[in-house]
């Protein structure tokens, strides 16, 4: 029994090796950033008058309010992904915001001052269509929710339904828009599609019909699009075909007027569907009766409607954006429009009268790496002369969110492409200039005695001069107090640390734009926004060349791949400084099936990138003449694999010395049963210590570490419980040879896979208990090594010894990654994303196959855990204690130059980054190492046996004299 | 070693059937194109191989796999040997580092009728045609199914596996193959093993139980220290001198 404790107490020693944060250490190398996404919608909060807040729905299904003199966030509400939690419409009044939320499913009311919710109710099923607030004497007390087949009246105060009416004539008409102007009654837009308008009037009160008119249209397909109720009620509609308005009041609905745009001198650039913006500033009002005309790209009219009459009021050409905004009784018109090509000015200009309003010129310098301005929100307010003042949010293409204010101070930025990223690669950072000069030097070719010896002193000399200037400024900074001196990380300033713990992390997000983070502080040093990026478009991220080949620059390649055309482009560039490379990439005219990095390097030690097309040629990059003869030389060890997952083809190719190719293996799993939905190789920038594992009996136990292994991942297509199965392949990715073969029965995905060293670990969904479980593989060679000096694919004619293991885990996941460090010696992690935002840490001691289900006195010398079925989540193991990182997406992990250390990014809607310690630190001295007391006991020790040794030679005299 | 004569080495075959793993060791089969069907109930596919200096595939029979459907699917091998044609030819691919491929076609093993088992297209493998002669044409065929029964994907290795460049001088080495063969179906993984932890932990409970020492409540077990703490404390108290006020003055 007492061996048994002891046992357990061993174990949990083992486990307690845990990287868990002390208190003081929170934030001292971690960091997090919070995004919210593209914004889709937002109110500036106007309801008190020196309030602070934008409120933000974004596409992300975000729903935030941001600081406006910060940028902070103030709360932060994330809903489902997907288009459960897809916002529809977002409604403020006062304090209130009420959010239509997954297609008209929920309707929920928050209070912006606190972000906390006021109440939420489900709506009845039904597709969304439209929502406004519906005001009656000034006072704003419901918000109507029309559906395909109904509309509802909800109290704003408590959300209850005051009445649900179902919509007349829904099978021929399609009820598009709703429209209320205080008083007393609902207006329910439809259209029968090139026939006619329906319109249906609906009482406040009790939901009675009040009228129910059809007015012919013929032209009109889609009100949304193209109407927009101006003034006193009256129904605007462009069409693009005739070139004219409609108009229609829906209060008496006689029938439509139509007024050519020719007629008002009016001009449609070609090709352009014009289109219409107007503004209601109260829901309980009538909306105004001036309204912006869209009449091309960059050309707007302002105009009014005057007793049933449009008069033309401003032409605006150029104009990017224009947007109405109300700050007490003032209407104001914003208009955009470009000042020369890096900047656009904004200017203000009343709504009644056109005329431009004095002093209010803003200047919005665009980001030359950065995108065209997409929506303009205005916040305006009124000064104490009673004049308009205004500040202004822009949104670029590359989901940028710039808040200014007059005359054009920048006063915050908000990256949310950040929000969405898609993959990202940590980049040593260069040396500095000394250091460099220093490198130089051993990498120059020695010409004579002399000229070293000259080179040498002056290398010093530039080393002493830098000590100096250290020196002299640590001095200058030491009379300043603490909170002047800042360490301001600029991309002049960046240089490597002792350990290389500080990295520039690539971050490539979806919309297109590329950053360069230092992941010490996460502070953005560069951006870049590449604007011919197609929507559905595919991105492998790869470093050609790193930072230590001075004084070549270090180089990053970006394969930015169509996925419906599979036409792909490159984009060059030096990971330190965004700048794009002179290097120009090859134009690649063939959708590429497969690029590959191969371990060969140019002149300039650039590695190869090869690019095989759909002709199955291959092509270099870069291709120089040094290059192509390496290849040609090394083409008949040249192997690459291409998976096709719609009809379950793996096939095997070699590089042949014409740079054409040969297939010489193929493995078919039939599609119709199951499905391709993984493939996963090893990191190239693996190491792996050890090549064995030492067993209780002293043998060992070698790993099977073949650096060409593919595990190949399946589900079934069938999906009933019971039959439903995932496979598991490993697969040479040389030969083609199935090393194992092994089916997870009554099992289905999500499938998770790691594949690191000799071991893959995968999660999937047990169907058959209802639980996630998670199964290892490890490869073992055997007692004795094949060939122990290199491995080669082609010559290991043993199969290896196959374990296998399961446990069940007690979460779902949303991704996993191993822990990587520098020589492989630290013991490995598994890193997995939680759906609650959390970032466990697990041991991958828990997770092998070698844990005995009876402990014997060898698995005990081993320091083996014995079997328990269930993995436990510890708190202890969450790396990011309370920082929790939504909905997470990837994670990735790099070496740091500590052996215990590595650097870890976790990124989804938020960007976490830390350093993880799996062994614990045992390469670094603590934080609170006593150096005063090592020292004064050293130098105490080294003083007493001075003074002894004099003692003992002085006794010795006494007695030699006795 | 022992050399078999290349007239006396017909209709050896041995068949082992193993579970789940069936190996067939065929030294040497009879001419391709003989009916086999009727002898083992089972169907046979042409194994083809294709070894050229120019490395441009063109596959040719090696002999015929009989497949064998049901719950263990076996499989045996009948080929012929290689003619002095083919053995010069070896040798030469083997000098210029050439392949040495083998195909199958796909099948699916379960089904009643020919026309629905074959499939299109073919799986390959290959081995380096070097190894292939070193070896002395030994080597291990592996045939790997789904778990339906369709053919995923054939390997093929040599023992030994490495090409040293040793000369096969003997022509008579490359006459016969020495093929071990084998068809493999997916494994099951294993599940979590609850039950028999639970069994494990009802035992370890039942020793608990068994044990009279480990019944003992808390204060049973520890009154000693309990007691000793309460009179230390007692001391303790009694001991100290009320001087609160005292220490805050001076």
């Amino acid at each position: 029994m007492a061996k048994l404790i002891l046992l357990w107490l061993k174990c949990i020693l083992l486990c307690a090796t845990v990287e868990a944060v002390f208190e003081d250490q929170v934030g001292k190398f971690d960091w997090r950033q919070q995004y919210v996404g593209k914004v889709r919608f937002s109110h500036f909060d106007t309801h008190v008058q020196s309030s602070k807040k934008v409120v933000v729905a974004t596409e992300r299904n975000v729903f935030a309010a941001l600081n406006t003199r910060t940028g902070e966030l103030f709360w932060r509400h994330v809903d489902k992904a997907g288009s459960e939690g897809t916002i529809d419409a977002l409604l403020q009044h006062g304090q209130d915001a009420v959010l239509v939320v997954g297609n008209g499913r929920v309707l929920r009311s928050w209070d912006v001052n606190v972000g906390g919710l006021n109440w939420e109710i489900v709506l009845d099923s039904g597709s969304f269509q439209s929502a406004c607030l519906v005001g009656q004497q000034d006072m704003v007390k419901h918000v109507a929710v029309l559906k395909k087949t109904a509309i509802s009246l909800h109290y704003l105060s408590n959300g209850h339904q005051k009445w649900i009416e179902n919509l007349p004539d829904i099978e021929t008409v399609d009820y598009q828009a709703v429209y209320s102007d205080g008083n007393g009654e609902v207006y329910v837009l439809g259209v029968v599609p090139h026939s006619h308008i329906a319109i249906v009037v609906y009482s406040i009160e009790d939901g009675e019909i009040i009228k129910q008119i059809s007015v012919e249209a013929p032209w009109l397909s889609n009100i949304q699009a193209s109407c927009v109720v101006v003034g006193q009620g009256m129904l605007t509609c462009v069409d693009s075909a005739a070139m004219s308005f409609y108009m229609l009041d829906v209060h008496l609905q006689l029938q439509m007027t139509q007024i050519p745009l020719q007629s008002l001198a009016l001009e449609v650039d070609p090709g352009f569907n014009p289109v219409l913006l107007s503004h209601q500033p109260n829901p309980a009002r009538q909306p105004l009766s001036e309204f912006f005309l869209q009449l091309g790209p960059d050309h707007y009219q302002l105009l009014q409607l005057n007793d049933g009459q449009i008069v033309t009021m401003r032409d605006f050409k150029p104009a990017l954006l224009v947007s109405f905004a109300t700050t007490g009784e003032k209407t104001v018109a914003a208009v955009m429009s470009p000042k020369n090509k890096t900047a656009c000015s904004v200017n203000l200009f009343s709504a009644d009268t056109g005329r431009r309003l004095l002093d209010t010129t803003l200047i919005f310098n665009m980001d030359p790496n950065g995108g065209k301005p997409e929506k303009l929100f205005v916040q305006p307010f009124l000064k104490k002369d009673d004049s308009v003042g205004y500040r202004a949010m822009v949104q670029t293409e590359d989901h940028t969110l710039t808040f200014i204010q007059q005359p054009g101070r920048v006063m915050w930025t908000r990256e949310e492409a950040l929000s969405d990223v898609v993959t990202m690669e940590m980049v040593d950072l260069p040396l500095t200039g000394t250091q460099a000069e220093l490198e130089g030097e051993f990498g120059k070719k020695a010409d004579g005695l002399m000229s070293m010896v000259l080179k040498r002193l002056s290398s010093q000399l530039i080393l002493l001069q830098a000590w100096i200037a250290h020196l002299w400024k640590l001095f200058y900074d030491a009379r300043k107090p603490r909170s002047q001196v800042k360490n301001d990380i600029t991309i002049e300033n960046l240089s490597r640390d002792e350990f290389n713990l500080q990295k520039m992390m690539v971050m490539v997000t979806a919309s297109g734009k590329l950053f360069g983070i230092d992941s010490k502080t996460g502070s953005i040093l560069w951006r870049h926004y590449l604007d011919n990026v197609p929507s559905n478009a595919a991105f492998k991220l790869m470093v050609q060349r790193t930072t230590a080949h001075f004084p070549h620059p270090p180089q990053c390649t970006l394969l930015i791949k169509d996925k419906d055309t599979g036409l792909a482009t490159l984009h060059v560039f030096n990971p330190i400084f965004g700048k794009k490379s002179h290097v120009t990439p090859p134009a690649l005219p063939q959708p590429i099936l497969q690029s590959l990095m191969l371990p060969l390097m140019d002149q300039d030690y650039a590695k190869v990138l090869l690019l095989v097309d759909d002709q199955y040629k291959v092509s270099a990059f870069p291709s120089t003449k040094n290059v192509l003869q390496q290849l040609q030389e090394m083409a008949s060890s040249i192997f690459f694999y291409l998976v096709d997952s719609s009809q379950g083809r793996l096939s095997g190719y070699r590089l042949r010395t014409d740079l054409s190719t040969e297939q010489i293996w193929e493995v078919v799993i039939p599609a119709e049963i199951q499905k391709i939905v993984s493939v996963k190789g090893k990191r190239p920038n693996e190491h792996v210590h050890s090549q064995g594992r030492v067993m209780g009996d002293r043998s060992v136990l070698y790993k099977y570490l073949n650096p060409n292994l593919l595990a190949v991942v399946t589900e079934s297509t069938d999906l009933h419980q019971e039959r439903s199965f995932i496979g598991i392949l490993l697969i040479d990715g040389v030969t083609g040879r199935i090393i194992h073969e092994a089916v997870q029965r009554k099992a289905r995905g999500p499938v998770h896979v790691v594949h690191s060293e000799n071991w893959v670990v995968y999660e999937y969904w047990s169907t058959k208990s209802r639980r996630n479980e998670f199964s290892v593989i490890e490869l073992y060679e055997g007692m004795e090594l094949y060939n122990s000096t290199v491995f080669s694919s082609l010559d290991r004619p043993h199969a290896p010894q196959v374990l296998q293991q399961s446990y069940i885990f007690p979460s779902s996941i949303s991704t996993m990654e191993a822990t990587l460090t520098e020589k492989g010696i630290t013991s490995r992690h598994l890193l997995i994303g939680l759906p609650s935002g959390g970032i466990l840490s697990l041991p991958k001691m828990f997770l092998d196959p070698r844990r005995p289900e009876i402990v014997s006195e060898q698995s005990r010398e081993e320091n083996l855990i014995p079997y328990a079925p269930e993995l436990l989540i510890r708190t202890e193991w969450f790396i990011n204690y309370n920082q929790t990182v939504s909905r997470v997406r990837g994670i990735y992990t790099a070496p740091s130059g500590l052996e215990s250390t590595c650097l870890v990014v976790a990124y989804g809607l938020d960007i976490y980054q830390t350093r993880v310690y799996p062994s614990k630190q045992f390469d670094v001295l603590k934080d609170d190492y006593d150096y005063m007391l090592i020292s004064s006991v050293l130098f105490a020790l080294f003083f007493a046996t001075m003074i002894s040794k004099r003692l003992a030679e002085v006794k010795l005299l006494n007695r030699a004299w006795r | 070693m022992a050399r078999l004569p290349p007239f006396k080495v017909a209709l050896v075959c041995a068949v082992l059937f193993v579970v789940c793993t069936d190996f067939v060791c065929c030294n040497n089969g009879r001419r391709v194109g003989d009916t086999l069907e009727t002898e083992f109930s089972g169907f046979s596919v042409p194994l083809e191989h294709s070894f050229e200096v120019d490395d441009v595939a063109k596959f040719r029979v090696r002999g015929a796999l009989v497949l064998k459907a049901g719950r263990e699917p076996s499989v045996s091998l009948s080929q012929n040997q290689l003619s002095e044609e083919d053995r010069t030819k070896l040798k030469e691919v083997a000098a210029v580092d050439g392949l040495y491929r083998i195909r199958v076609p796909r099948v699916f093993l379960q089904a009643d009728r020919q026309t629905e088992r074959q499939m299109e297209g073919y799986l390959t493998a290959f081995v380096r045609a070097c190894a292939m002669v070193e070896s002395h044409l030994s080597d291990v065929i592996t045939i790997h199914t789904d778990v339906s029964g369709y053919l995923i994907g054939v390997s093929i290795v040599t023992l030994p596996g490495a090409c040293r460049g040793t000369e096969v001088e003997d022509e008579v080495d490359l006459e016969v193959f020495n093929t071990t063969l084998s068809i493999m179906a997916p494994v099951n993984a294993p599940g979590p093993e609850t039950a028999l932890f639970l069994e494990r932990m009802e035992q370890e409970s039942e020793k608990k139980g068994k044990n009279p020492q480990e019944q003992k409540s808390f204060f049973a077990k520890y009154w000693y220290l309990i007691l000793g703490g309460a009179i230390f404390l007692m001391v303790s108290n009694s001991a100290q001198p009320p001087a609160g006020g005292g220490r805050e003055q001076s």
